[in-house]
Order: C-alpha cells, then sequence, then structure tokens
C-alpha cells in the first residue's frame, strides 16, 4: 500500500511532482516508469544491490556516537557515516542501484550530471565497475571549485562535458545532460537526487533509503530504541536527506530537519535556501518550489558549496515543507565553515562543505539534554580542502 | 475554427513557418521582425517567449533568449508588442513558450493576454499530456486555444493517435530525435518516419520542424507534410544579417 509520502500513479507527492517533460522523452521516462519498481524489488536486484553495498561499497556505514560533540551541544548527537563509504559519499548508493537498474534496461551508455562531483565519480566509479561508458555534465564554475573530482572522474575513464549556459553550475549541468538525453534516447540519464521528472524521484529516494534503514537497527543496537528524536540532514536537490529520513517518513515522533544553503544569508540574494526564497514552479520536468523571478524566470542560486546550489528541491521535500512534516532550516557559507572546522577540531572528522550545512544549525537549535539526534555525514572534506585552506587562518 | 488550421487549409501544402525569438536582437525588434516576415510571405510565424531554462532548444535558440532576456524582454512587454501590431499584422502568429512562465503569470491571465492578441495557437513543449488531459484542455477550450502537440519518430501510434483527436490547430513532427538546431539534410531514416505517418492518414495537419534549415529540406518535408517550421537558421541568420536579411533569408528557402 502506499503512504503518502510516495508518488501517486502520475508521480504527485501532494501537489509536487509528475513529468513535465516534452514529448522527445517521453519513451525514456516511460520505460524506467514501466520498470523500475518491479526491478528494484526484485529478488535478484536486491540481492546484487546489497551484496554490492557490503562488498564494494563498505556498507553498512557505521553510526557513531559523536562523544565531545554532544558534550559540547548538550545532547545525544550520532553520526550517520556516508563519508565513510566508497567514493566519500552517500551518493553511490544510488548509482549503485542505478547501474544495475540500466543493466536489467539493456543499456551501456551512462550520461549524468554533477555538481560538487561527488555524483559524478560515484557514476564514474560504477561504471568502470560495470564497464560502461559514461559521460558527465558539469558546471564550468564547478569544475573549477572541486578540481579533485573531476581528475577522479578523468582517472575512471569519464567523459566530463563542462555546461557552459547560464551560472554553470548544476543546474545548467542538469540542462545540458537533459539535453544530450533527448538527442540521444539510447542512453541512460543517471541522476544524482531527488530531483527530475516522476519516477526518478522516488527511484533515487528507494535507493537512498539504505541509509534509514541502517540508521534504524543502528539506533536499536546501540540505544535500544529504533527511533532518535531528531535527524538533520542537508539539503540541496535532497538525495541524502531522503535516504536519511525515508524509513522515518511516517513516523511523526521523529523530528525531520532538512538544512538548505543560505549562501551569504538567506535575503542577500546571493543563497540558495529554497524554501525560503522559491514559489511553486516546474524545474528539470517536476513541479516543485523554484527559485524564480515574477515571471518564471530560474533565479540563479548561489553558495560556497557546489552540491547545494541549486534553485529547486526535490518534490518529495517540497512536500515534506508544504505539509510542515519536515523542519526546514539554514545556515550560511560562514556558519558552514565553522561548523567544519569545530567538527573537524572536536571529532577529528573533516566534513564535506554541503555536510557542514547540517552541523551548522547545533548552535540554533534549543536542545534537551536527554534529545537523541541524528546528523547525516553524507560525505567527506576531501574535495573541499582548497576552500578549507582559504579560510584556515581566517 | 483555429486561425493555423484555416490558413493551412486554404493554401494546403509548403506552407513556411518561421520561429523568432521575441526580444532579439533588440529588445524592440519583435514588431519589426514580424512585420519583415509577414512581407516575406512567411504563412505563419512562431514567437517565442524566452526562457531561462529552456530545456526543449539548442544552444542557438538559448543563446537568442539569453540576449534577449537581457534586453529586459518579459512577458508584459512581449503582449504589448503584439497589442500593437494586432490590426497592421496580418500574418498568422503562434506563441511557443515554457509552462512555468504560464504558471507564474497566472494561467488565466496568460490565456486572456494571448487572445487579446489576436492568437489562439500555443505551443509549450514541457506539457505534458496527461496534465493536458487534467487541467489545460478544460482551461484552454474555455478561451478558444489550441495546444500545439509534438510526435517524434519515438511517440507510439496510440499516443498519436489521441494527439490527432485534441489537435484543432496542427501537428508539430519532429524531424529527429534531437533538439533544435540546424542540420543541413533530411536522412533516409527520417524520410521513413514521415512516410509511416502520412500513411496514418491524420485529420490533422502536419508540420515538420527541427533540422529544417535551408531550402533543400524544405523542399524535402513539404513532399511528406503541409509544411515545415524553421528556427535556429533563422535565428542565426538574424543574428549575421540583420533585419535587413529577413527577405533574402524567406526567399532562398522558398527558391533555391
Amino acid at each position: 500500500m502506499k503512504t503518502k509520502f510516495q508518488p501517486d500513479e502520475n508521480g504527485y507527492f501532494g501537489e509536487f511532482g509528475g513529468a513535465y517533460i516534452p514529448e522527445l522523452l517521453y519513451p525514456n521516462v516511460k520505460e524506467i516508469e514501466d520498470n523500475y519498481i518491479q526491478i528494484i524489488e526484485s529478488e535478484e536486484f536486491q540481492k546484487e544491490y546489497r551484496g554490492l553495498l557490503k562488498d564494494y561499497v563498505g556498507r553498512p556505514s557505521p553510526l557513531y556516537y559523536a562523544t565531545r560533540l554532544s558534550e559540547k551541544y548538550k545532547a545525544h548527537i550520532y553520526l550517520k557515516r556516508e563519508d565513510l563509504v566508497h567514493t566519500g559519499a552517500h551518493k553511490i548508493n544510488n548509482t549503485i542501484g542505478q547501474i544495475l537498474i540500466a543493466q536489467k534496461l539493456g543499456k551501456t551508455q551512462i550520461i549524468a550530471e554533477t555538481g560538487a562531483g561527488q555524483h559524478g565519480v560515484a557514476t564514474a566509479t560504477v561504471c568502470a565497475l560495470m564497464g560502461m561508458d559514461c559521460t558527465v555534465f558539469m558546471g564550468e564554475k564547478d569544475i573549477v571549485r572541486q578540481a579533485p573530482n573531476v581528475a577522479r572522474m578523468k582517472m575512471l575513464g569519464a567523459k566530463v562535458v563542462p555546461a557552459t549556459s547560464g551560472s554553470k553550475t548544476l543546474k545548467d549541468a542538469t540542462n545540458e545532460a537533459i539535453r544530450y538525453w533527448i538527442q540521444n534516447p539510447h542512453t541512460f540519464y543517471l541522476i544524482g537526487s531527488v530531483v527530475g521528472p516522476h519516477p526518478h524521484p522516488d527511484m533515487v529516494a528507494r535507493l537512498q533509503a539504505i541509509i534509514s534503514e541502517e540508521i534504524k537497527w543502528q539506533m536499536k543496537e546501540k540505544t535500544g530504541k529504533e527511533n532518535p528524536d531528531t535527524i538533520i540532514a542537508c539539503v540541496g536537490g535532497g538525495s541524502n536527506a531522503a535516504g536519511a529520513f525515508y524509513h522515518y517518513l511516517e513516523n511523526e515522533e521523529v523530528e525531520l530537519i532538512a538544512v538548505e544553503a543560505a549562501g551569504l544569508g538567506v535575503t542577500s540574494g546571493e543563497s540558495a535556501a529554497t524554501s525560503q526564497l522559491g514559489e511553486v514552479g516546474i524545474i528539470h520536468g517536476s513541479k516543485t518550489i523554484l527559485m524564480q523571478d515574477e515571471y518564471g524566470q530560474i533565479v540563479e542560486p548561489y553558495s560556497i558549496s557546489a552540491g547545494l546550489d541549486y534553485p529547486g528541491v526535490g518534490p518529495l521535500h517540497a512536500f515534506l515543507f508544504d505539509s510542515k512534516r519536515a523542519k526546514f532550516m539554514n545556515a550560511t557559507d560562514q556558519e558552514a565553515l565553522d561548523a567544519a572546522f569545530e567538527l573537524t577540531k572536536v571529532e577529528g572528522i573533516i566534513p564535506a562543505l554541503e555536510t557542514a550545512h547540517a552541523f551548522a544549525v547545533l548552535p540554533k537549535m534549543d536542545l534537551r539534554e536527554d534529545q537523541v539526534i541524528v546528523i547525516n555525514l553524507s560525505g567527506r572534506g576531501d574535495k573541499d580542502l582548497e576552500t578549507y585552506i582559504k579560510h584556515l587562518d581566517a | 475554427m483555429n486561425t493555423i488550421a484555416k490558413h493551412l487549409e486554404q493554401k494546403g501544402r509548403n506552407n513556411l513557418s518561421i520561429y523568432f525569438t521575441s526580444g532579439f536582437p533588440e529588445l524592440n525588434d519583435t514588431q519589426k521582425v514580424i512585420e519583415e516576415l509577414g512581407e516575406a510571405g512567411v504563412d505563419f510565424i512562431e514567437v517565442g517567449l524566452p526562457y531561462s531554462d529552456p530545456l526543449a532548444d539548442g544552444p542557438t535558440i538559448q543563446d537568442s533568449s539569453t540576449i534577449a532576456l537581457r534586453n529586459g524582454i518579459n512577458l508584459d512587454i512581449v503582449f504589448d508588442q503584439l497589442m500593437s501590431i494586432k490590426d497592421s499584422n496580418k500574418t498568422p502568429l503562434v506563441v511557443m513558450g515554457y509552462l512555468n512562465q504560464v504558471l507564474k503569470y497566472g494561467e488565466k491571465r496568460f490565456c486572456e493576454k494571448v487572445v487579446a492578441c489576436g492568437i489562439d495557437t500555443v505551443i509549450l513543449p514541457d506539457l505534458p499530456m496527461v496534465e493536458y488531459e487534467n487541467h489545460y484542455k478544460a482551461l484552454f477550450d474555455s478561451y478558444g486555444i489550441n495546444n500545439v502537440f509534438l510526435i517524434t519518430p519515438n511517440t507510439s501510434e496510440e499516443r498519436i493517435r489521441k494527439i490527432d483527436e485534441y489537435t484543432q490547430s496542427f501537428i508539430y513532427m519532429v524531424a529527429s530525435s534531437a533538439i533544435t538546431g540546424a542540420k543541413g539534410e533530411i536522412s533516409d531514416q527520417q524520410i521513413a518516419y514521415f512516410e509511416r505517418i502520412k500513411a496514418m492518414n491524420l485529420k490533422s495537419k502536419l508540420i515538420i520542424g527541427f533540422g529544417i534549415s535551408n531550402h533543400s529540406t524544405f523542399s524535402k518535408a513539404c513532399e511528406y507534410a503541409n509544411g515545415a517550421i524553421i528556427g535556429s537558421a533563422f535565428i542565426k541568420n538574424l543574428q549575421n544579417n540583420g533585419i535587413q536579411g529577413i527577405a533574402s533569408f524567406v526567399k532562398g528557402i522558398r527558391n533555391a
């Protein structure tokens, strides 16, 4: 049976979602829609998917009790260590699943978009693993600010194509990937977040749901209870948050906090806090909350972190915001940097800049001493060292 | 009867339609371009509403949209421009934009303005059939507006039949599975597709678009359909030769 957090037959979560695609893409999307649930739920897929997650990705990722951070904030803080999985971020949970789906559909050429480069690396990795051809679209601006990931993708055999239109970031990389998909309908578009036309948001959420599946039994093992009081995750498109929230969506006792990037400040004009600045609109084939001007032109977002620099948000998250199931908070560039340095000093973990936003809301919360919090530590910070070095002595 | 359908009915074959981006190359060129195209004897004109993220368009139209937006174009200005030539212009017009522009402008307000400009045909490439059936059909019908559907070599016969049923203007036949952009020739594969559609004996008129760029591709397309649409090649010409180059461009398409 479907829950209210799963899409209806037309791909809507509440009023958000759908598949607003040109006719040229209809057969491609339809092929996936007709097959994805059946494939994901098949025994064969589950065996391969879980086998690779265990032996290749290194799952389950640990749930780590952060003693010193907990002492500092006077609460019980657990970190879901997605930063420790292969390629350094949660993105690979999705790419492993989708490459298997692509295989079942007989696809051999893979395309993807990437912002911070983590999804690009995770896609290039599974393509190398399966011997498939890989093309990754990446904003020209992101190619510069995430150079180590560009080098990794190239070493893994992927072709990296710069997106030179618009803001030259994630939005434009996604536009270019969709355009290429239209021109080359035999390719498989391995989308990196819970965005895009139905069924992509649902497919990616199901593949990232492994995160909350593990949190449940790991919490039980460590505390005797499956449920934390609060789960915190950063949101750009929203895939790590979707994964961390997934098995708790219907359990209203668990507070869900989504943290968006406020850039230089929510009202500064240089921000990516979509829920605060956006209105209902259509982006990349999905009706969602979108940053746009009075004529519906999409506004260029800004964040220090390439992975959160997106003017929309996945339709599930738009619904979580609209229905108030999740609380949306935000953190500025500076707050994220401070949080990254704090986590590094207190726990010896350098988080990705995206992830640092999730930690940055801790000082803004009224925490109870017995409050059990899980923060999804979605990625590691190696790729952001250049930015961190710039701020080391600042 | 729909304005475009009526024209196609009267003229029959060899209809030439030109797409251009409003507000390009200069903000107030919209009216001049329409006037020149009319004088050059174009059958109908697609007025592009510039969008920041035109997913179904290639780089040429995308770049022209970026320039038009930088020129300060917006829906209010375009509608004012179209209103100002409503009486003088005799060439049927179609507006082409993206659904988010309609949503944000207000669906009813959008329809009112379109109708006020004497236009009854819209192309919204990212409006999918299911949303049209569930919502937009009733809305557009109430304003006497017809939505143009696209079909591609991969569109199923069942879907084409449904589109034929919904169509009161024309069916936009995408020449290949590709986004807009001048290609220069028509392949045997494309001809097989044109013949397959022609053999379906649809009630609607067919106009071929995407990849039509010169006299040879235009005349080839006209063998299988009621006419063809040229977009990117026209925009390139407009960029290189300006408004004064429109007449000779159209002449070159019509006659080798």
